[in-house]
């Protein structure tokens, strides 16, 4: 199994440990990764501004795995997402492909849509499955609960992304658990992390994460758990912000990235997966097992 | 005595130039709050001494040799590039060491040394070779191989049309001086006392022969005994300082393939000619450097010492800004950054130059030297400045070790004190921006974004005032059928029944969400029924959504609520753009 690694603009910058803990996972579990230098943004951030131009830069990059004859895994979920969104714009009509592919030939490079979309979750999923996983798990935690929060790009719009049922979906929470954690039942699981709104409305994208961590500690929760880079920044360094701030600390929750938490139990040490760079300290998890 | 004149001439220029460059970097304002230039050269001062005797200077010996000499960093990023370079760069240097300075330093060194004698004329051949070859592979680059959106410049061109005078000339005066019969004879007269050309013919006869000199009297073939005689007298008056001409082989080759005119161009005084050129266009490059591209060969040393040491949380806040003045001068326009740039592709859609980091740092130095620009230039740059996802690649590949990231973020914030508004900002491209707010006051945090919002909603009275009553019977006929997307016409098909308001969870999170949104969800589709654009596209509703897609997965009608607000956002910035404009 070989996969051209999408990691996006944020992974390399600001969340390296997404990068490392996944490329750990995917050699544990012995998947090949291609890296494309040329990779450029996802195009999600254009959406705001220009819908056509965040079409060409994710086409450019679904372009690019198809001239390698690579299928291309996301890391972040509004990578995913936008990736889908092209995909399934590209299918109904040929105006708009033919203008970008125009743009492309400039470089080289053509879209057709044989490169297939996955987002690591998916891959983890369906192309490797649980049982596959179990196989590899050395350790099991005991007694910890995870809040998994699937984010919304994933999920939704659900004709579009095709990843799980979105209105209970339970792919998530069951490759959580294929590491012996218990993947609890919260109330605003599926609710937005606030990410889109920050630098844009902090208020309120800082209200939207507060009620999803307040809510997963009420409901018992250990740890967080996302599979999202602007999920991950939201829970992990803006709930850090949250907390200098002044606001109140007592709800502060842990945010671990699935690919860290299956990192540990597949044996892989936390200085591989990057779980130092993780701003709220999650070190403590291997207490757990 | 012309080549003294213009030699001091253009050294007093260069040193003039020099000077005026270096303390630009000293008053050059970048930063809110600037401390006077002799603040910003006393700390520089200090930072500079402290950084030396420190352990620090290990890492300054590393980064030298590593990214000064060997070029690492180009070397990683393209193999063909760092050739090119590496053989301009080094090969040019030991020629200017060598040869340009010989009467300074290789015949200090080397009490026999000749511009003539080997290995001393091998080796300026050499050198002089692998810059051709350098150039060569610079100009296969720019104009042959073309990158997408490498840009090449004015200042790009004359760099290269320089080295090529300068090159190509000293290859030409080489072989003129080769094949010259007047130079010979000059040269005879001095250094064997002959001056009588039958007395010299076997001395002749020996350099038509062995030395390449063209004579129209003296020609081969030539009986042993003749040349056996000036065998003697070359090894008397010659040989100490002259090595067979074919060591030379660039200008060995252009000899022998002048021969047949040789005489021709010795009468017109060809070599004379060139020997003018040659030091001329060198003189003219040492004069202008401090202006010219040539000018990183001090520039770029600095900019990648100064950041090996330097970082934004403990260097000083007036060391950054004057590290950041010189990093204008620093950058060498070779494009590194902008290949690498992420949102590089998106340069084919807005074709605005200021996306692509190379040219973007060419129009900021332009903002921060205060020369006088218009409105519409300086939003020009701000809006291609913030088309950025700060994913720091340009800041990894720049071979020069500028600080990309902190110059891009130093910059956009002090442009946006003019009040001009950046629309942009109301886009995820800010969260990098909201990550840092802890460096920049409140104040200043939120002035662009309040500024941006007014103005994208600028004009759209309806909005504001509540209690105006809406005519339904004057309703905008032709946005309803507007440029909407085949997605964004589905808002036709709602029938009321507020689920998108319900399931929202902005709209939940306010006690009174419409005074903060203007308008709700299905409020919009409501408006957008009845062909008012006026109220959606003026409603904080679009900026404040989350792009969730609880409201488009949850409509029983499937209207695309989101896809509808995407399309907003798209119409209210293309129309804030155009008033803008």
């Amino acid at each position: 199994m070989k996969f051209a690694l999408f990691l996006g603009c944020n992974i390399p910058a600001r969340v390296k440990q997404y990068e490392m803990s996944s490329r750990a996972v995917f050699e544990k579990l012995n998947i090949d990764i291609v890296d494309i230098d040329e990779f450029n943004c996802c195009g999600y951030p254009l959406r705001n501004m220009n819908y056509t131009s965040s079409l060409l830069s994710a086409a450019r990059n679904m372009a690019l795995a198809e001239k390698e004859g690579l299928d291309l895994v996301a890391l972040c979920m509004c990578g995913f997402g936008m990736f889908k969104e092209a995909e399934h714009r590209f299918k109904e009509g040929t105006a708009l492909k033919e203008g970008i592919n125009t743009i492309l030939a400039k470089e080289g490079l053509e879209y057709t849509g044989k490169a297939e979309i996955k987002h690591i979750l998916s891959v983890l999923y369906h192309d490797i499955g649980l049982d596959a996983i179990k196989e590899k798990v050395v350790r099991e935690y005991k007694d910890i609960k995870i809040a998994t929060h699937y984010g919304c790009h994933a999920l939704r719009p659900s004709d579009v992304v095709a990843f799980d049922d979105p209105v209970n979906p339970g792919l998530f929470d069951k490759l959580v658990e294929v590491t012996g954690a218990k993947s609890i039942c919260w109330q605003s699981r599926l609710d937005c992390c606030g990410a889109p709104l920050f630098g844009i409305n902090d208020e309120l994208s800082m209200d939207l994460t507060r009620k999803k961590i307040i809510n997963a500690r009420q409901s018992g929760a250990d740890y967080l758990c996302d599979s999202c880079t602007y999920c991950h920044m939201q829970f992990d360094t803006v709930q850090q912000m949250i907390i200098d701030s002044g606001h109140d600390g007592s709800h502060a929750l842990p945010a671990i990235l699935y690919t860290q938490l299956l990192g540990l139990s597949l044996g892989i040490d936390g200085e591989t997966l990057g779980l130092g760079y993780n701003r709220l300290d999650i070190s403590k998890i291997e207490g757990f097992f | 005595m012309f080549y003294s004149i213009s030699l001091y001439v253009a050294l007093v220029i260069f040193i003039i130039g020099l000077v005026y460059k270096v303390s630009s970097w000293f008053f050059l304002k970048i930063s809110v709050e600037s401390k006077g230039a002799s603040t910003r050269f006393f700390t520089a001062l200090k930072g500079i001494v402290s950084a030396i005797y420190s352990v620090r200077i290990l890492t300054l010996l590393k980064v030298f040799f590593l990214d000064v000499i060997i070029q690492r960093k180009i070397l990683q990023e393209d193999l063909l590039r760092w050739l090119a370079h590496v053989l301009i760069y080094w090969a040019f240097m030991l020629l200017l060491i060598m040869h340009a300075l010989d009467s300074l330093i290789t015949s200090t060194i080397f009490p026999n040394y000749t511009p003539t004698i080997n290995p001393f004329m091998f080796l300026r051949d050499l050198f002089g070779f692998l810059v051709i070859v350098g150039l060569c592979l610079a100009i296969y680059r720019r104009f042959i191989l073309k990158a997408p959106r490498l840009k090449t410049n004015v200042m790009d061109h004359y760099t290269i049309l320089l080295l090529a005078v300068i090159m190509l000339s000293g290859v030409f005066l080489e072989a003129a001086k080769t094949g010259s019969y007047s130079i010979y004879t000059d040269m005879v007269e001095e250094y064997a006392g002959i001056y009588d050309a039958e007395e010299m013919r076997p001395l002749t006869a020996l350099w038509v022969e062995n030395f390449g000199v063209v004579s129209a009297d003296v020609q081969g073939p030539f009986e042993d005994e003749l040349l056996e005689e000036g065998r003697e007298l070359h090894e008397m008056s010659c040989a100490a300082c002259h090595s067979r001409p074919h060591w030379a082989f660039m200008g060995n080759s252009v000899a022998y393939s002048v021969r047949g005119i040789a005489t021709a161009l010795d009468n017109a005084g060809i070599h004379t000619l060139l020997w003018y050129i040659h030091f001329l266009a060198c003189f003219i490059g040492l004069a202008y450097l401090p202006f010219s591209k040539f000018f990183h060969i001090f520039t770029s040393p600095l900019s990648i010492l100064a950041n090996s040491v330097m970082n934004r949380d403990d260097s000083e806040a007036v060391n950054i800004e004057t590290r950041q003045a010189l990093e204008f001068d620093a950058c060498t326009h070779c494009g590194q950054c902008t290949s690498r740039c992420s949102v590089g592709i998106v340069f084919e859609q807005f074709k605005n130059i200021n996306i692509l980091p190379s040219e973007k740092i060419q129009s900021l130095k332009k903002v921060a030297s205060k020369k006088d620009m218009d409105r519409e230039e300086f939003l020009h740059i701000l809006d291609g400045a913030y088309l950025c996802t700060n994913c720091r690649r340009c800041t990894d590949v720049c071979p020069a070790g500028i600080n990309l990231e902190d110059l891009w973020f130093n910059m956009k914030e002090g442009m946006f004190k003019s009040g001009y508004p950046e629309f942009s900002l109301l886009s995820p491209l800010s969260y990098y921006r909201g990550l840092m707010r802890d460096t920049i006051s409140e104040q200043d945090y939120k002035k662009p974004l309040t500024q941006a919002r007014k103005a994208i909603t600028e004009g759209y009275d309806l909005i504001k005032d509540d209690s105006k009553v809406i005519s339904i019977s004057a309703h905008d006929n032709e946005f309803k059928d507007e440029s909407l997307s085949s997605q964004a016409s589905t808002f036709k098909d709602c029938f009321g029944c507020q689920t998108c308001t319900n399931v929202c969870p902005v709209v939940a999170n306010y006690e009174n969400p419409k005074e903060k949104l203007g308008l709700l969800p299905h409020q919009i589709m409501y408006s957008l029924g009845l062909g008012i654009k006026e109220l959606t596209l003026g409603s904080n509703m679009l900026w404040d959504c989350v792009t969730c897609y609880q409201c488009q997965e949850s409509c029983p009608q499937g209207v695309k609520v989101t896809e509808v607000l995407f399309e907003l956002k798209n119409l209210a910035v293309d129309n804030a753009s155009e008033t803008n404009a």
